[in-house]
């Protein structure tokens, strides 16, 4: 077995420390809460939420393109390093330590959940029609396009400003783009006159068509998700997270409906924030929320730091903005609409705040009142910056010098063992010549046991109990 | 498509470690191919198939061999596939989208298309001629048919271009070999009824599923390809369209579809064709049937030209709700220019309230059935070296090369469960509600209250006022 494996099961690698350069005096003073460090990757110390303002400088290309997305989402425990030159003495990580990005950007993980749920209560049936081949896709409904258009719209939005996919838990109900009504497939258009494609080249979508239920946004939520549950699917937040969630669809005073078949209540929504509170999931919470009567999902909150937007009052509707004649629908909802248009003027190291947000929608574009609520929020919502919630900075440190890994040693067994060869695809004379499996003798039970139960006790009844010595 | 992170690592690993060790002595250790398949078909659509293979060595051995009772068999029968699948399954590529034959890979052309497949393997290889140790080896595939009426507007020509809004600019500079293969069998010597431009830099002959296919190559990795322009784009003129008399009919295909009416009973067919002139083979067919689907094994009949064909041999391993579905395995030998229906009986069940789908009526899906056989060659083919050979003739090895190994899936099945009414909880609390409160609270207010004469209350000023007047009628007074 040679040394440094990195190939081995996480379980087997060798104990992580801290990571060079991390101070552990500026990693103190930073964290209010002082619980430690924890095994995984700690988010530096180079700065908090709060000081965002001072020293961040955003410089060059998009962010995403720094940190190369080539090969999925960095685990937390061994990530993508850049090699550093000045490989640090023992105590430090193995292999060289990274100068530049650190795992998570900047001192807090951003984490966005975008959610639509399905079709309206309507209509009982939703599928135009059966076909004996059983070719025919499900067909979900197809008015609620805009709904999808939304959440992609805020997905492409998010993704724009620097958080990257790993951070995003995105949950489609409806399949849109690929769906045999639409002219023009893997695509979703924003504008009319299809000006704007939100779906991209390159969506990940965690949760689709089915797995969008109650339970499961729950689960994400709290964290209660099975072991078998890939990292894509988790909501993997720790206390120092801002977290996004930007939930649309058809909705009611005090509900939110999933799927045609069940819905999800405020109050349901606002323990489920209780649980994220407690068990420390969040730091900071927006909640934006475009569905009708969509300021009734926030009034039952009571966990502290979060804010909520809505798209409406209790009573009114949300509109949708504009129709597209070559698909038919109306491609978005007017809140949402104008706030992406409000979202695409914000760059990652912009000073825009939460009031500038809440400006959004008047009445005179969106008809409805879009409403918010700031009171269990602890900062004054001047000095929260857009890009506190909507985008991520990391800060980038590119080096040029080589660094030599350490080499694997490639220990060639030198002991000659038997050439291998290929297994046969379809091994006929086997499969022929197999035979046939024992089958276990289990003991009789359930009609049977009680049919000899039956006829024993008779036995034994009539003739008496002296025959059974005879027959043991 | 599940990549788990070690295997991920590896990759990493590998690429990092081979580009720094490479050395002239020293075998590679770790090498990617790429290569793209252009196959114009019979009725003017065009087939391009990608294949990406990254193979690299490491220090994990498979231990216990191929041990079948390590196998594991899982299927769903039924995913919207669309760009979210796709964007996982480029990033595995070494050079990602941005470099090579990837660039191709963009989605809104990918999913315009009558057929889409997507597929991934992985698997030990050996890593020489001595097969003492393995190798591990990642092979992407990709499969799009472009529809000549919507994608190529009804005209039969095509070209890079057309096909992906793109063309190729290098080849991907991690890749050892970079090819593009047009298929051009139709092109006989006397009549050139494809016209290749670029012209092709040399042409390659190959027995491909039987049959013996010729190629025009383009090497990417030579700069002659590109000649002048830095960009490559493949034409596909059709100098006469000719409609083939006999079309080019796989050896083995199948069908598979759902007869018989009403909710309660129906039957599973699988028909299996054999249009080899003169051969027969056995095949294996496996059918996972779900539990709410119960078999009658009693009522399996495989039937050849009327005849009753007993298989070789059968494995059944009967569901159990809601546990494991019906594993129905069976080696069936198919006759020469034959037709073989396999049939079996079943009955549906009925599920628990919650068990059903936001969307019941639809109904729910059967996966396809797994037809694997070595199929005889036509012509008679050599073994394939691996290194040398493109991609798309080693895809499964085969010592013998009398037949080739085919794997065939049927179409899934759409089956109608016999549903509820899901309104009805919502209608018997209506129902009852309305019931108690319109009968029993009537009984019960007959019953329980009592009545009483009540004087109307009025003020005094109106009864002094009555009062007179009753008085002058001589009335007795209020």
């Amino acid at each position: 077995m040679s040394e440094g494996r990195v190939d081995a099961p996480s379980s087997q690698l060798p104990e992580l420390g801290p990571p060079c350069g991390w101070d552990p005096g500026q990693q103190r003073g930073a964290r209010t809460r002082g619980s430690g460090v924890r095994g995984r990757a700690v988010p530096q110390g180079r700065g908090r939420v709060g000081e965002a303002g001072k020293g961040w400088a955003w410089a060059g290309p998009s962010p995403t393109a720094a940190l190369h997305p080539g090969f999925g989402s960095p685990a937390p425990a061994l990530g993508v390093l850049v090699p550093d030159a000045a490989s640090s003495g023992p105590g430090c990580r193995e292999p060289a330590c990274p100068a530049g990005p650190a795992p998570f950007p900047r001192a807090s993980s951003l984490f966005l959940m975008l959610l639509p749920p399905g079709p309206s209560l309507l209509a009982p049936l939703n599928f135009t029609g059966t076909s004996c081949r059983g070719h025919l896709r499900p067909q979900p409904f197809w008015f609620n396009y805009r709904h999808v258009a939304n959440t992609l719209s805020v997905y492409r939005s998010v993704k724009r400003l620097g958080i990257p996919d790993s951070h995003i838990v995105l949950m489609l109900a409806d399949d849109m783009a690929c769906n045999p009504r639409n002219p023009k497939p893997a695509t979703v258009f924003s504008h009319k006159n299809m000006e704007l494609n939100v779906y991209g080249d390159d969506v990940e979508v965690d949760y689709r068509s089915y797995e969008v239920t109650v339970e499961n946004f729950l689960r994400v939520l709290t964290g209660r998700v099975p072991p078998s549950t890939p990292r894509s699917k988790r909501l993997l937040s720790d206390d120092r997270s801002n977290i996004l969630i930007y939930m649309t669809g058809h909705g009611g005073n005090g509900f939110l409906k999933f799927q045609d078949s069940e819905e999800i209540t405020n109050v349901e929504l606002a323990d489920a924030f209780e649980q994220m509170w407690q068990k420390r999931r969040y730091h900071e919470m927006l909640f934006i929320i475009d569905t009708c009567q969509g300021a009734s999902m926030y009034e039952r909150f009571y966990s502290p730091n979060v804010m909520a937007l809505a798209s409406s009052q209790v009573g009114e509707d949300s509109l949708s903005h504009q129709p597209d004649l070559a698909i038919g629908v109306h491609l978005m909802d007017r809140y949402t609409f104008y706030v992406l248009e409000f979202l695409e003027e914000i760059h990652p190291a912009s000073q825009a705040n939460m009031n500038d947000l809440f400006q959004v929608c008047p009445k005179s574009l969106c008809v409805s009142t879009p409403g918010h609520r700031t009171d269990l929020f602890q900062r004054n919502p001047q000095n929260v910056l857009i890009t506190d919630f909507f985008g991520s900075v990391r800060k980038v440190e590119i080096t040029t010098e080589r660094v030599a890994l350490n080499h694997l040693k490639c220990q060639k067994d030198e002991e000659l063992t038997e050439p291998l060869n290929y297994a046969e695809q379809l091994p006929v004379a086997q499969i022929i010549h197999q035979k046939p499996k024992q089958k276990e003798w289990h003991p009789p039970g359930g009609f049977i046991l009680g049919l000899w139960a039956l006829i024993l006790m008779v036995f034994f009844k009539t003739y008496g109990i002296k025959h059974m010595k005879y027959v043991f | 498509v599940a990549m788990a992170a070690p295997l991920v690592l590896h990759l990493l690993l590998a690429l990092l470690l081979g580009s720094g060790g490479r050395s002239g002595a020293e075998p590679e250790r770790d090498s990617l191919r790429e290569e793209l398949v252009l196959t114009p078909l019979p009725s003017g659509d065009v087939s391009a198939t990608f294949q990406f293979r990254t193979r690299w060595d490491s220090e994990l051995q498979l231990e216990g061999g191929t041990n079948h009772h390590f196998l594991r068999y899982a299927v769903l029968p039924r995913e919207v596939v669309c760009t979210e699948n796709l964007t996982p399954w480029k990033k595995l590529l070494p050079c990602s989208s941005k470099a090579g034959l990837s660039v191709l890979l963009k989605a809104e052309r990918l999913f315009h298309t009558s057929y889409h497949s997507q597929a991934v393997h992985i698997r030990p290889v050996c890593r020489d001629a001595h097969c003492v140790s393995v190798s591990w080896e990642l092979r992407q595939t990709l499969t799009v048919v472009f529809d000549a009426f919507t994608t190529g507007q009804g005209k039969k020509d095509w070209s890079l271009f057309r096909m992906f809004s793109r063309t190729i600019t290098e080849a991907c500079p991690l890749a050892s070999q970079s090819h593009i293969y047009v298929d051009i069998s139709r092109n006989s010597q006397e009549n050139e009824t494809l016209e290749v431009s670029p012209p092709p830099t040399s042409t390659y002959q190959a027995v491909v599923l039987g049959d013996r296919r010729t190629y025009a190559v383009y090497d990417l990795l030579n700069p002659a390809t590109f000649s002048g322009s830095r960009s490559l784009n493949l034409q596909l003129r059709w100098k006469q369209f000719q409609d083939i008399g006999s079309q080019l009919v796989p050896f083995l295909h199948a069908q598979r579809y759902v007869s018989g009416y009403g909710l309660q009973k129906g039957e599973l067919s699988t028909v299996l064709h054999n249009t080899h002139p003169y051969r027969a083979f056995p095949v294996l067919l496996l059918e996972t049937v779900p539990w709410y689907l119960r078999l009658y094994v009693h009522t399996l009949a495989i039937t050849t030209k009327g005849k009753e064909n007993k298989p070789s041999y059968i494995h059944y391993q009967p569901a159990q709700d809601r546990l494991r579905p019906h594993l129905l395995e069976m080696l069936i030998q198919l006759p020469a220019n034959s037709v073989t229906k396999v049939s079996i009986q079943f009955e549906r069940a009925l599920l628990k309230w919650t068990e059903y789908t936001p969307d019941p009526n639809h109904g729910f899906y059967v996966s396809p059935s797994v037809l694997s056989a070595l199929v005889p060659n036509l012509v008679g083919a050599k073994p394939a070296n691996w290194e040398e050979s493109p991609l798309f003739s080693t895809m499964f090895p085969v010592s013998d090369s009398s037949s080739y190994f085919v794997r065939l899936y049927t179409e899934p099945l759409l089956v109608n469960l016999p549903t509820p009414d899901f309104s009805m909880p919502y209608n018997v609390i209506c129902l009852t509600c309305t019931v108690v409160a319109v009968c029993y609270g009537s009984f019960y207010n007959l019953l329980t209250r009592t009545f009483h004469l009540e004087e109307p209350k009025r003020s005094r000023l109106v009864r002094w006022l009555a009062n007179i007047i009753r008085r002058i009628r001589g009335v007795p007074p209020v």
